[in-house]
């Protein structure tokens, strides 16, 4: 079982190597990427220089061009493609049916998954992509353990998980509610509730409001911790009562249910943060990389260790965490 | 142009669905899709029931398809896509491409629904030749981006092998989750939902600390706040899209149909409610009302 983790920088991907990273996920500093936020992501260059590194260490590099083409300026995810394939990368995360024929056709022998943001949650999608050769499928995190179980019975591909990091409710790659509020989304902006449209408002009082393109995400008391406006994790009014009406400010933590991933086959468990800094990847790399060993040492006495859930709770939104959809009850 | 009615997206009760779709027979509709899109557990009315109302809708002259649903996670929700696909009478309205894949292995022709990630000329080239014979953008786009696909050469040359549908009218699907959000609004797990969303057959809306209608839950499914009404757009949708669709409300679908009919060509322009947006098509963020 592979452990994925996520570089926005060279310092990152250094530490996610350091600390026993099977392999690191990045992208490149465009619209190609579903992290597209300023001064993240590495150039032509850097990509080179990261590939080089991660080989030297005889591990991984994935790249992942997980947006949707446009129509006027299909080139930039072409070039995107190539430069990751020159650049000597070993896997492709792609979501765009154009990318994926185009690479299926121009690189027939590149590895290619299948990123999250294409949205393929069940046996006959799966079986859809197959027709572009892909070897492995990166799940969205909308699924139970059971449905993961039956997927990964009734398919031929390497599956791939979400481990860790924040989480996102609504199945990847179809979700708009970032563009109906803002006009931009993961699918044509590659990122979800722009860092560019928030603005905090200190009230008389204490309070604190955050916005999203002058919408009211959140108020938050004087004594309460103030969140990123991620639309989906505001407090709304719904009947009579305001609460986090689709999900609370939540990491996802699956540590506790690691022994059954690893015993139902899954290929891989990737850490979401490439937005991150390289301290946070390095406390998280450490923490799933003795998780991992642990496992598949004596996955039977697994136990999670204490001071794994207190380091990973730490770096966790809201300083909280949960199973999300892999546990019945959350749905 | 045509014009269609999209699947009913709530859960209404059985005689409600009925007599909707009578009111539809009778109607100047040209297109009718149906069937249960957003979540399995709601079997107010079953396959058959729908075949029966689409023998009936064809009956009355109209082109009818079976919309299918969006978000597949159990493979019992899987086998019941298949009688949708093997039914062999009526075209399909794929909103998973695990739904194409079925369709695809049969060589029957589909309708790509919005939920298909379809962006850019090289993926709606691809879905033709996988047998798609009808497009339904993806709502978060605008005229400009279909206008921009739609002049490539790659899409020029087959352009008139494909219908183009734009949802044009009612709360847009947004976002679907492995969550109940209907259900948690009423403290419930989704597993003992009881299903509660037959009480909410607008869905229940949401809205932000300050009374603004952000959105409207609807089970599984999260839509737009605001209705989308693209009426007064009409006469910028010409030599761009063959068919215009309505999503069923609750109340007055028929009568913003013929409101639709008579501003096809701009000579009956409506007067927007507050709660209308039209900024999708024009760019701009979904919500956003603009007055022409």
């Amino acid at each position: 079982m592979e452990l994925l983790c996520p570089a926005g920088s060279m310092p990152a991907l250094k530490a996610a190597i350091e600390e026993g990273a099977d392999a690191v996920y990045v992208g490149l500093k465009d619209e190609t990427n579903a992290r597209h936020f300023a001064g993240l992501n590495l150039d032509d260059a850097s990509l080179r220089d990261a590939v080089r590194y991660v080989h030297q260490h005889q591990r991984k590099l994935h790249v992942a061009i997980n947006t949707f083409a446009h129509a006027d300026n299909f080139k930039v995810w072409q070039n995107a493609v190539d430069i990751a394939v020159r650049a000597g990368a070993d896997v492709l995360i792609l979501a765009d049916i154009a990318m994926l024929a185009y690479t299926a056709e121009r690189y027939p022998e590149v590895e290619v998954h299948l990123s999250v943001q294409a949205s393929a949650t069940n046996a006959a999608a799966i079986e859809f992509y197959q027709q572009f050769g892909v070897k492995r499928v990166v799940l969205p995190r909308v699924l139970s353990m059971n449905q993961v179980r039956s997927l990964v019975r009734s398919t031929s591909v390497d599956l791939e998980v979400f481990a860790f990091g924040s989480l996102c409710i609504m199945a990847e790659g179809r979700c708009y509610l970032s563009s109906y509020l803002t006009g931009e989304s993961p699918n044509t902006a590659g990122a979800c509730s722009p860092a560019k449209f928030v603005r905090w408002d200190e009230r008389a009082d204490g309070s604190l409001e955050s916005r999203l393109n002058n919408i009211l995400i959140d108020r938050f008391a004087a004594n309460e911790t103030a969140g990123y406006p991620t639309l989906c994790k505001g407090r709304f009014q719904v009947g009579n009562d305001t609460y986090h009406a689709l999900e609370e400010p939540t990491s996802l933590n699956t540590l506790s249910l690691l022994p059954e991933l690893y015993q139902e086959g899954i290929a891989s468990l990737k850490i979401e943060g490439r937005q991150r800094s390289p301290a946070y990847v390095s406390q998280i790399t450490r923490v799933w990389r003795q998780a991992i060993d642990a496992v598949m040492a004596d996955a039977d006495r697994f136990q999670v260790q204490q001071e794994w859930d207190l380091v990973l709770a730490n770096l966790s939104e809201g300083n909280q965490t949960t199973l999300g959809a892999y546990h019945r009850k959350w749905k | 142009m045509k014009f269609a009615l999209g699947a009913i997206q709530y859960f209404w009760p059985r005689d409600v669905v009925k007599n909707f779709y009578q009111q539809a027979a009778e109607s100047s509709v040209d297109i009718v899709y149906l069937g249960e899109t957003v979540c399995s557990k709601r079997r107010e009315l079953k396959f058959d029931d729908y075949l029966e109302i689409a023998h009936m809708l064809r009956e009355a002259g109209k082109q009818v398809c079976l919309s299918t649903m969006t978000l597949l996670e159990a493979p019992s929700e899987l086998r019941e896509l298949r009688r949708y696909c093997d039914q062999g009478e009526f075209i399909v309205e794929a909103n998973d491409v695990g739904a194409i894949a079925y369709l695809q292995e049969q060589k029957l022709p589909f309708v790509a629904g919005a939920a298909i990630n379809c962006y850019n000329q090289y993926t709606l080239r691809q879905l033709m030749s996988m047998g798609m014979s009808r497009w339904v953008m993806p709502v978060e786009l605008s005229r400009e981006w279909l206008a921009q696909l739609l002049q490539q050469p790659l899409v020029k040359d087959v352009r008139d092998c494909i219908d183009v549908e734009v949802f044009a009218f009612g709360h847009m699907p947004l976002a679907w989750s492995g969550r109940c959000f209907t259900a948690r609004s009423e403290n419930r797990p989704k597993d003992q939902c009881e299903l509660v969303c037959i009480q909410y057959p607008e869905g229940r809306p949401v809205t932000s600390q300050e009374g603004q209608q952000v959105f409207v839950l609807n089970g599984i499914q999260t839509q737009s706040g605001s209705r989308y009404n693209l009426i007064n757009q009409l006469p910028s949708m010409h030599g761009l899209v063959d068919v215009v669709r309505l999503s069923p409300q609750l109340m007055g679908t028929f009568e913003w149909l013929e409101k639709f009919r008579a501003n096809e060509h701009g000579q009956a322009p409506q007067t927007l409610d507050k709660n209308d947006s039209n900024g999708y098509w024009l760019a701009l963020a979904g919500l956003v009302q603009q007055l022409d």
